[in-house]
């Protein structure tokens, strides 16, 4: 026993002791892009594609093309579990590496967004929340720091409405129609509300709000009370579990799943395999597509996987969330082109970077060199909007994978953009923060 | 040979009662808060003192608070989560209403609101025990989580319902905020957790504290020999929530800068209930103990890897990180069922004899 | 006014005006509360065999449901897969039994309630280091589909999972109460003292009723596995059946199934009828408070042991 004990005392005694390792230093021609991801926890169905993705894109950056004008790519991962408290910690330990520190952070979760967006001003070093996190930094004036392009869930809000009032046979014939809309009771989930509720004042249909608690396993009330609502259209919100049992109660109410549109998180092959053949026809809103069929898909086959399709799609490949993963890899690979061309060909600093992202420029001609054309939609990022209110498109679910079935939508600019630049005075006014003016 | 307890001779009342009677503990007790005031900061950098220090405060602090109701007063909670939830946002409340209140005093009347709560959802331990009593504060956890979520007053509407702690200034230094910078964050914390420690120790030793151990043991003999189970439980519930709520202010003001009520969710409640009982019950310094195995372990274990030059994949690091975690958990429990305190006791045990042990 | 309303006859009337759409949500919570009491039941078989309260029952369904279709997945019958899943939990019972439980004997439950959250956290890094962290679809065959009963709406799928709750309480009942095997867990419940002293074997006690939790967990998995698909997330349903398990009592298996029936039924018409008028989401909160209610009439819960305290 009293062996075990000492043993105990020494174990104890090591732990305190060890000391982090910090600095790789040398300063090399490389270019340090952090990665957090999560590929475990209640979320890792989702944070591995997306990882797989934005993990393969910067691989074949560095594969096909040799980085990023002669500077290499170098990129490491730290695991979240999609927690913010380990967000925080992640945050800490990246952001000082590489030859000139972490050039950009995708924080791939709302919360752990907003905890970094007071952080980075201060830092200088960016957030790139692609559609994600917090609206009211699509005003670049109160949030240098922050980029959330290609466009907002306020934006994809109006473009619901829009696609709604399409099918209906006109914006007119909204009066009167009901929408539910069923939310993650969380930072995330509630932000299409003030969109919505403005949207109604205008159109005049009828909005019914139901909140779902994380996880959110159990949903028998909600979809109960759908039932009593009887809802022309519903609108989700939904993250994670909540997404395939949504799915599942939907098809079990007998609810028209043509009529049932899901956010872009909310639209993925792991939210409606489970639910099997009744998800089909269910809807999900996209800023790119899906599928494996652009030249892009081809490059990454060749030099990540060497040809080897069943590799391949064993990482995901191909699948909604990997694709947004290559998207947002590529956003940054276009920023830290546009940076260079601003700074030099060399490791840049998250400050130099940041300029890039706001002189990003990504023209139909530029996407149709990335092989991505049609894949993403063309933007440009400017000092006052750093949203770009770029177009959604709806896709549908077949069983068997995902297809578009409209067209680009825009958003309601007139109706998004002045909520934005409110709730950033807010913002700003609360915390303390001098807006800059955009030349 | 270094620890002694023999050979101490005390002449006064006073140096009998002393918080710690013995010289060596009282020196060691001042040396690490010396080094924690003066050297830490000197030479820990953003990523410990962010990442990893201010978080062992804040989860330290919350401990505290669980350890007083469980460990001393014997009333299991799983409300910690909430109590600091109503600390958080009340002092967001009361630092944005009012601007030029120093942000310490707003710690603290937010504590006093945490209290209140606290005795509210205490009310039933009068009737209920044991595990059943988890419910009560089970519901305090739900509803609070709930009330924060859907009542936007607390979070001044803004659209998403989150918060995020403003800038406010202490004897002319910023102390919260984005641009306070570690170091004074860091110390802020520390001087909480110091003050606040030392008050749990000198109130667990007189009469409150003799109470809710008698409680603790049996309520029915405590009764009966003059405690008034009523006013005992209902204290240890306040000034437990007391603790809880300034640590949740302490979290949002000092560590996270902005959240939602997932950061006060249920897994708090539970993270420091684990603490509490991995540390010691019924131990301030286990508070610490359980608080430092809770939040350093995962974060070295993190490390630890890369720290022997071995890289592997993130997801298989994190699942062997927990079932490393989960094996030293069930590890310490069979070696010392009675927590990292009751080690630490034995320790001194050794040391007394050392080195020459019979 | 109308928020008044709204928050206090309202919906009452609303319940006598519309009679078959309040039957609809009752029969509905009542189907949930058998699932929740699914989960529950894992609880109160250890508790009462061993005065354990089990934190990683929840991780426990995971793992279960995990290798359940994990071994579907590897090209494994149904049958066979469910058969080896047994024999895993099994030998799960007796790694848990060996490694944790015989050491710690004799030990404050809160001490054995902590040793099962390193349990929980060693089963939740060892299930996705073995299977992966995807979703994976399960279907074992279950019908789901819409049943329409004079306007009331069910699913099939969760009038399937009632029955099987329900065969699964009964056969529990035999197993408890007709067989020698079952006598002794019930001997070991009441004292465990006595028991050893006429000779049962403590040990063996213990991996049979861990055995027996791990497979009411291995149903509890199929069943939310089969809704939501097989991921990381099924641990948490333990924290729906917390309310469940408290209510009827630590003890007691009828308890678990009538808790979990007052519990679903509770929760759903507050959540339908009055969460609309203050915001949604109450359901977490109410099963808690609703179990508060009938703990303050009886301490111990509907069923629990009654409390006998001397001084």
């Amino acid at each position: 026993m009293n062996v075990k004990k000492l043993a105990v005392l020494g174990l104890g005694a090591v732990a305190a002791l060890s000391t982090l390792p910090m600095s790789s230093a040398l300063a090399q021609n490389e270019q340090f892009v952090p990665m957090l991801v999560y590929r475990t926890g209640p979320y890792a169905p989702n944070g591995i594609p997306f990882a797989n993705g934005f993990r393969d894109y910067m691989k074949l950056v560095n594969a096909r093309d040799g980085g990023v004008g002669g500077v290499a790519i170098v990129t490491e991962e730290c695991e979240t579990q999609y927690n913010t408290q380990i967000g925080v910690e992640c945050y800490e330990k990246l952001k000082g590496k590489g030859p000139t520190g972490a050039t950009v952070f995708n924080p791939l979760s709302t919360g752990i967004t907003y905890q970094l967006i007071p952080k980075s001003a201060v830092d200088k070093i960016p957030i790139l929340s692609m559609g994600y996190g917090q609206t009211a930094a699509a005003d670049g004036r109160v949030f240098p720091y922050t980029f959330n392009f290609p466009t907002t869930y306020w934006s994809q809000a109006s473009a619901f409405v829009k696609y709604i009032g399409d099918k209906e046979g006109g914006m007119d014939k909204l009066k009167g129609k009901k929408i539910a809309l069923v939310y993650h009771n969380s930072a995330y989930g509630k932000e299409p509300i003030p969109t919505l509720e403005t949207l109604r004042a205008k159109y005049g249909y009828d909005l019914q709000l139901l909140a779902v608690d994380h996880p959110g396993q159990e949903q028998k009330s909600t979809w109960l009370q759908i039932r009593r609502y009887r809802p022309d259209w519903v609108i989700m919100w939904g993250w994670g579990v909540m997404n395939q049992v949504a799915v599942k109660e939907a098809a079990a109410i007998n609810f028209p799943m043509d009529r049932f549109i899901g956010v872009w998180w909310s639209g993925s092959e792991n939210d409606v395999i489970p639910a099997g053949d009744g998800a089909k026809g269910y809807l999900a809103g996209t800023f790119h597509a899906p599928g494996h069929g652009f030249p892009v898909h081809a490059d990454l086959l060749k030099h990540i996987y060497s040809g080897n399709e069943a590799e391949a799609k064993a990482n995901n490949w191909g699948e909604v969330l990997y694709n947004r993963g290559v998207v947002n890899a590529m956003y940054v690979i276009e920023a830290l082109r546009a940076a260079q061309a601003i700074h030099g060909a060399k490791p840049l600093t998250g400050e130099q970077v940041r300029d890039g992202l706001e002189a990003l420029d990504l023209t139909a001609d530029r996407l149709k060199a990335l092989g991505m054309d049609g894949f993403v939609s063309p933007l440009k990022v400017s000092c006052l909007d750093h949203e770009t209110m770029g177009p959604v498109r709806i896709q549908q679910w077949d069983g068997e994978k995902w297809s578009f079935v409209s067209e680009w939508i825009e958003p309601m600019r007139d109706v998004v953009r002045p909520q934005v630049e409110e709730a950033a005075a807010a913002y700003a006014k609360e915390n303390g923060i001098t807006p800059r003016t955009c030349g | 040979m270094l620890y002694r307890e023999a050979g101490l001779f005390k002449t006064t009342y006073t140096a009998d009662q002393a918080l710690f009677p013995i010289p060596l503990d009282r020196y060691f007790v001042l040396a690490v808060l010396a080094v924690a005031f003066l050297v830490v900061p000197l030479v820990a950098n953003e990523y410990w003192l962010q990442a990893v220090l201010i978080p062992f405060l804040v989860f330290s602090m919350a401990a505290l608070g669980l350890n007083l109701l469980t460990g001393y007063a014997g009333q299991i909670s799983l409300g910690t989560g909430g109590f600091m939830a109503v600390g958080a946002y009340m002092t967001y409340k009361i630092a944005t209403g009012f601007p030029d209140l120093p942000i310490v005093v707003a710690f603290l009347l937010s504590g006093l609101c945490a209290a209140a709560v606290g005795v509210l959802f205490g009310i039933p331990s009068l009737r209920i025990k044991g595990f059943y009593l988890a419910v009560a504060t089970l519901a305090a956890q739900f509803f609070l989580s709930w009330m924060f979520n859907k009542v936007p007053w607390f979070y001044n509407y803004s659209p998403s319902g989150t918060v995020t702690a403003p800038p406010r200034t202490l004897l002319g230094i910023t102390v919260t905020g984005p641009e306070a910078s570690a170091e004074v964050r860091y110390l802020l914390a520390l001087t909480l957790v110091a003050v606040l420690a030392l008050a749990a120790k000198n109130l667990v030793r007189g009469r409150v504290g003799r109470g809710w151990m008698a409680i603790r043991d049996m309520d029915i003999a405590a009764e009966i020999i003059g405690f008034r189970p009523y006013r005992t439980k209902l204290l240890a519930f306040a000034v437990s929530s007391f603790y809880c709520g300034v640590a949740g202010a302490m979290s949002l003001f000092l560590w996270l800068g902005s959240a939602e009520t997932e950061a006060f969710s249920i897994n708090v409640s539970f993270q420091v209930l684990f603490m509490v009982i991995i540390g010691g019950l019924g131990s301030i310094l286990g508070s610490f103990l359980g608080a430092a195995f809770i939040t350093l372990v995962p974060v070295f274990l993190t490390n630890a890897p890369q720290l022997v030059g071995l890289s592997m994949p993130v997801d298989l690091q994190k699942h062997i990180e927990l079932m490393i975690f989960g094996g030293l958990i069930v590890f310490f429990l069979i070696v010392e069922p009675h927590g990292l305190a009751r080690l630490w006791q034995i320790a001194k045990e050794k040391l007394r004899r050392w080195p020459f042990p019979y | 006014m109308e928020m008044l309303r709204a928050l206090t006859y309202g919906p009452l009337v609303e319940m006598w005006e519309y009679p078959i759409f309040l039957a609809e949500v009752a029969l509905n919570g009542l189907l949930t509360g058998v699932m929740y009491s699914l989960v529950a039941l894992g609880f109160v078989l250890i508790f009462k065999a061993s005065g354990v309260f089990n934190f990683a029952q929840g991780v426990m369904v995971l793992f279960s449901a995990l290798s359940l279709v994990g071994l579907m997945e590897h090209g494994v019958p149904v049958w066979a897969a469910l058969v080896l899943t047994v024999v895993i939990m099994v030998v799960l019972a007796m790694v848990i039994e060996r490694v944790m439980l015989r050491p710690l004997v004799n030990q404050d439950p809160i001490i054995l309630f902590m040793s099962t959250i390193g349990l929980t956290f060693f089963l939740e890094g060892f299930g996705e280091t073995i299977w992966g962290s995807n979703v994976k679809r399960l279907d074992v065959g279950i019908p789901d589909a819409p049943l329409d009963i004079g306007g009331v709406l069910v699913s099939t799928f969760d009038l399937w999972a009632a029955a099987i709750g329900a065969t699964m309480v009964v056969v529990l009942a035999i197993f408890f109460q007709k067989t020698p095997i079952g006598r002794a867990l019930r001997a070991v419940a009441d004292d465990h003292q006595a028991a050893l002293s006429v000779g049962i074997p403590l040990r063996t006690i213990w991996v049979v009723v861990w055995s027996v939790a791990g497979m009411v967990a291995l149903v509890a998995g199929i069943m939310w596995g089969s809704k939501s698909g097989v991921q990381f997330s099924l641990s948490l349903i333990a924290l729906k059946a917390l309310p469940v398990l408290i209510l009827g009592g630590f003890t007691s298996v009828p308890g678990a199934i009538i808790g979990g029936l007052i519990i679903g039924v509770g929760e759903k018409v507050a959540e339908v009828y009055w969460g609309p008028a203050v915001g949604g989401a109450i359901e977490n909160w109410f099963a808690y408070v609703l179990a508060l209610l009938f703990l303050l009439f009886r301490p111990q819960g509907l069923f629990g042991e009654r409390i006998i305290e001397r001084v």
